[in-house]
């Protein structure tokens, strides 16, 4: 655990910040959590809104058993309690986006309690820079429709496609200090979602947004009065909205104001927070237990199905690809930071060992190295990503295997990987039409190694008096000889034997 | 035709078009004509369809004649109390704010009883959106009871509500049974007003999917009809689970028709001495006494019975519904469907509060006023949170009580039908006709009323038999047997 030193400079002295989210995950799921209507994105303005949807006289929702079963399954990837008795409230306000009047949410009882997640500070350094940071529930609630403003002059149009679509709302405590430790919670958090598959964490798309918490205070005093910035869609903008907010703060009490209880909106334009109403114009949501709705009550079968459903979560993988497979803590971090990622790693792996006839612990370093350091690379300068990456996981294996087996070298390796990304052929066929193999035969090595020592006689002798510097030279010799083909790890070891 | 077949209850339409007696399409005819003749006078009816009652006539005659099975309510025209969904049939709930409406769907239960053969004579007048005791709160205009006082006045009395159209045109035989709903006593005070049989079941008998709410954790659907034969033969079409209905009950409906039986020996029935009251009605009273001297005749056990806190029922009950039913009413807003008022130069804010006005009646705005105090911050534990409270308290009276008796009987309501007008100004002695009849409906019981015999005004009373849950039958066989020794056969004498 580590005390953040992040401070705002005021002009009377150091000013900690205090941070707490609301992050609004939508549940991947086909339908929505009271309705059969579709979830799609991006599909015709009301094209999917069922008669429940669009809150028609006499229409009941009825909970969709897959939304409460992705909330479980988060929870239990957060550590979180599940709680096996919750129930619906009903959050009462007038919008045109909201038909029934009411959005139908868990306020008195949330479906899974008190759990955690630990972030990493330093990538570099993973182990000694954890915190962790606590989550005080996830409740499940129903997502509002959307106003269209630029339909009609003077009329705003609605869209209730995303009326009703399920959403878990992620509640943390006021754990974070700093920008980068909220940062680096919303992108742990979505990783965790990614994995458990119970949201694709797409924040451009909106299925993934953050209510952002700020106060500031003298560093150990009693928390400040915070205001709660709205609907912010990506990390970066998270950190930008808690900078300016705190700074905001804090020129706000030292010019002698306060701080007032408010909701305020993020303009990504400008980086800066703006105020959207006050705690006294804030809503009376009257809520109360939906009487449309029973109490959830969650059976030990559906908890057991929930919980053996799990994928290895991100912490697990990291600490496995460490312990088991050797990598090191900077690599196994990158390789687990993305649920797709890991998935490549693995199938790489796997198809590395398969054809070098090795053991994955074997080829993991290997396998890891290159996937970081090449393909990532190679993949950036193409801008693309690893989804759509021309060459396969089985692809880079067979490659990685010729490296193994001696065949090819790493240098010979990087340019069998640049033609692969652009021909779209295979690294066996690259190999030999571009005659990149290398000579490991011993014996054809060490005939051209005696030919070397020969015509460098003088050589030999300075070095066995004492000019070890010269072994790079015959080095270099002999793979002249061989046109860059010798295997260097066999001329190397070769030319020791010989120079004694 | 000799008979006239809107004398004529469910049981023995339904078998006299089995039998061939009559057609199901003479039948249609003759209460088609009926609603029309009555339309002016009762304004029983929102909208009358007259030609749905003959095609399903003609689709019942048509299977007969195939030699097909006909449905537990084959050939039976019906009136449906217009808070039900009908597609392509406007519904409105009574109100402006849906004048006009005409959904795409059709209710679970309205489903139900068409699929059992029933025919639709046409949509029923109610209280707007449930909400009252007299029919005098709908945007069309109170209805009118066919009874009147034997005083030789000619004052219009209420026929109850908030299923007065219901209650009135099963009395004045404009339809042989109609659909009620029941929130706090909507089935059974009608029903007593006008000399019918009405049964609330268990909550979640009946699914509430297209029925447009008015408390959730109350409403519940129910047959009113002229007998307890009828009611039961009803309720078993309209009754069952609803996968669409999330409180709906995922049990199997029994054959209440099939097991109905007066024979009460080894029956205890349990007399609440809380019911009876300070300075009630005296041919009340006696109605009473008369019900329980009818279910010992009839082998019955009479024991006292307490329900202790049967005086905080009512406070508690016009918390509860309100308050579901001022969230359940905000979907009324003017932008999806319905009236929209929406004032030159109105913005969002402005458009609601012109709708809202315009659309909801007094009475309705009352209860959304009150509904949404109580679920105020600041006043949601001591209104709200109390009330539930008490709701379970009462629950736990009935759960004692069933431990000594099996059924338990009261009367429906403090007094017969009352005048039109005579209570509009004065809300809180409305609310004092439902104080018997919604304590089972926050305990969720099923709940019957019964006619037991006429005042001395001669307007009918009913008797109310309360039941364990699930235990229609229970409820349904008490009916009987106070029906069979009352024998109530007084109809009000045709004025219209």
């Amino acid at each position: 655990m580590t005390e953040s030193t992040y401070r705002i400079q005021g002009a009377t002295g150091d000013w900690e910040v205090v941070i707490g989210l609301e992050v609004h995950a939508q549940v991947t799921s086909n339908s929505k959590l009271f309705s059969g209507s579709a979830t799609a994105f991006g599909a015709e303005p009301n094209s999917q809104v069922s008669l429940v949807d669009a809150a028609m006289p006499g229409m009941l929702p009825v909970p969709n058993r897959e939304c409460i079963r992705q909330a479980v399954r988060t929870g239990m990837a957060i550590n979180a309690q599940i709680n096996k008795w919750s129930r619906f409230d009903r959050k009462n306000y007038f919008y045109a986006d909201l038909p029934q009047g009411y959005q139908i949410s868990q306020l008195y009882h949330p479906l899974v309690g008190e759990g955690s997640i630990e972030i990493v500070l330093d990538d570099k350094d993973p182990e000694g820079s954890t915190k962790t940071i606590g989550i005080e529930r996830i409740h499940v609630e129903q997502d509002a429709g959307k106003l269209m403003h630029d339909q009609h002059p003077t009329m705003s149009y609605v869209d209730l496609n995303r009326s009703g679509v399920a959403l878990m709302e992620i509640v943390s405590r006021p754990d974070m200090r700093s920008p980068a430790e909220a940062g680096a919670y919303v992108a742990k958090l979505r990783t965790i979602l990614r994995y458990v598959g119970s949201c694709d964490g797409n924040m451009d798309q909106g299925s993934m947004r953050c209510d952002v918490n700020v106060s500031v205070r003298r560093p150990g005093e009693p928390f400040g009065t915070r205001t709660e910035t709205k609907n912010v869609n990506s990390v970066r903008f998270v950190m930008q909205t808690i900078e300016h907010e705190a700074n905001r703060q804090v020129d706000l009490i030292e010019s002698g104001g306060k701080v007032v209880q408010e909701t305020r909106l993020f303009d990504p334009n400008t980086g800066t927070t703006r105020s959207m109403r006050s705690k006294e114009d804030a809503h009376d949501y009257r809520y109360f237990p939906d009487p449309d709705l029973l109490p959830l009550e969650l059976d030990d079968a559906f908890l057991d199905d929930c919980r053996n459903s799990l994928p290895e979560l991100p912490d697990a993988k990291r600490h496995r690809y460490e312990s088991d497979l050797g990598l090191s803590p900077y690599n196994a971090g990158v390789l687990t930071a993305d649920v797709e990622t890991a998935r490549w790693f693995e199938l790489l792996l796997a198809e590395t060992a398969k054809a070098a006839g090795k053991q994955p612990a074997d080829v993991a370093k290997q396998a890891a190295n290159w996937l970081i350091s090449e393909l990532f690379g190679a993949l950036n300068k193409l801008g693309t990503g690893l989804a759509e990456s021309p060459v396969t996981p089985e692809k880079g294996g067979e490659l990685l295997a010729l490296i193994a087996k001696g065949t090819i070298s790493g240098s010979a390796a990087k340019q069998v990987l640049e033609l692969m990304l652009e021909t779209g052929d295979d690294a066996g066929t690259i190999v030999e039409r571009e005659g990149l193999k290398q000579e490991s035969d011993t014996g054809a090595i060490e005939a051209e190694v005696d030919k070397v020592l020969a015509a460098n006689a003088d050589k030999v002798e300075q070095y066995k008096a004492g000019k070890v510097q010269l072994f790079g030279f015959f080095v270099g010799q002999t793979m002249k000889a061989m046109k860059g083909k010798g295997n260097p790890q066999v001329v190397n070891e070769i030319l020791k034997t010989k120079l004694g | 035709m000799s008979q006239d077949l809107t004398e004529l209850g469910v049981a023995a339409i339904r078998d006299g078009v089995a039998k061939g007696d009559f057609t199901a399409v003479e039948v249609a005819e003759a209460f088609n004509a009926n609603v029309a003749a009555a339309q002016d006078a009762l304004n029983a009816f929102i909208v009358a369809t007259p030609e749905k009652a003959v095609d399903a006539a003609k689709a019942i005659d048509a299977k007969r004649a195939k030699g097909e099975a006909l449905g537990k309510m084959g050939g039976v025209p019906i009136g449906m109390k217009d808070l039900f969904a009908t597609q392509g049939v406007q519904t409105t709930a009574a109100s402006h704010i849906l004048e006009g409406f005409t959904p795409e769907y059709e209710s679970t239960v309205s489903q139900k009883l068409w699929d059992a053969g029933a025919g639709m004579l046409g949509k029923l007048n109610l209280d707007q959106f449930a909400m009252g005791s007299s029919n005098e709160t709908s945007y069309f205009g109170n209805v009118v009871s066919p009874w009147k006082r034997n005083d030789g006045g000619n004052a219009s009395l209420a026929p109850g509500g908030s299923s007065g159209g219901s209650s009135a045109a099963v009395a004045a035989r404009l339809c042989p049974a109609a659909t009620g709903t029941d929130t706090g006593g909507s089935i059974r005070q009608p029903a007593a007003f006008t000399g019918i049989t009405g049964i609330k079941p268990t909550y979640g008998r009946c699914s509430r999917w297209g029925v447009v709410a008015f408390a959730s954790s109350l409403d519940q659907a129910g047959p009113m009809a002229r007998d307890t034969r009828d009611c039961a033969i009803m309720l078993e079409a309209m009754a069952g689970f609803d996968p669409k209905d999330a409180t709906s009950l995922d049990m199997p409906v029994p054959e209440w028709e099939a097991n109905l039986s007066a024979d009460m020996k080894g029956k205890r029935v349990g007399i609440p001495r809380e019911y009876r009251m300070d300075g009630m009605d005296e041919d009340v009273l006696k109605s009473w006494d008369d019900g329980i001297a009818w279910l010992k005749e009839a082998g019955a056990e009479i024991v006292d019975i307490s329900l202790p806190h049967t005086k905080y029922a009512l406070p508690a009950y016009y918390i509860i519904a309100p308050a579901e039913a001022s969230s359940n009413l905000a979907r009324y807003d003017g932008v999806r469907y319905g009236l929209r008022d929406l004032p030159d130069g109105a913005n969002l804010q402005d458009m609601y509060a012109a709708t809202r006005a315009a659309g909801f009646g007094a009475e309705v705005k009352r209860r959304i006023l009150i509904g949404t105090y109580v679920l105020s911050a600041g006043f949601y534990d001591a209104y709200y949170t109390q009330a539930q409270k008490v709701r379970t308290l009462i629950s736990i009276d009935f759960k004692n009580a069933f431990e000594s008796c099996d059924v338990i009987l009261a009367p429906t309501a403090p007094s017969a039908a009352f005048g039109l007008g005579e209570n509009v100004d004065d809300p809180l002695k409305m609310y004092l006709n439902d104080v018997f009849a919604v304590p089972a409906s926050l305990a969720g019981l099923p709940a019957m009323s019964v006619p037991a015999g006429l005042n001395r005004e001669g307007l009918p009373l009913g008797l109310q038999v309360i039941g364990k849950a699930f235990d229609e039958q229970g409820v349904l066989n008490a009916g009987l047997a106070l029906e069979q020794r009352a024998g109530f056969t007084a109809k009000p004498d045709k004025w219209w």
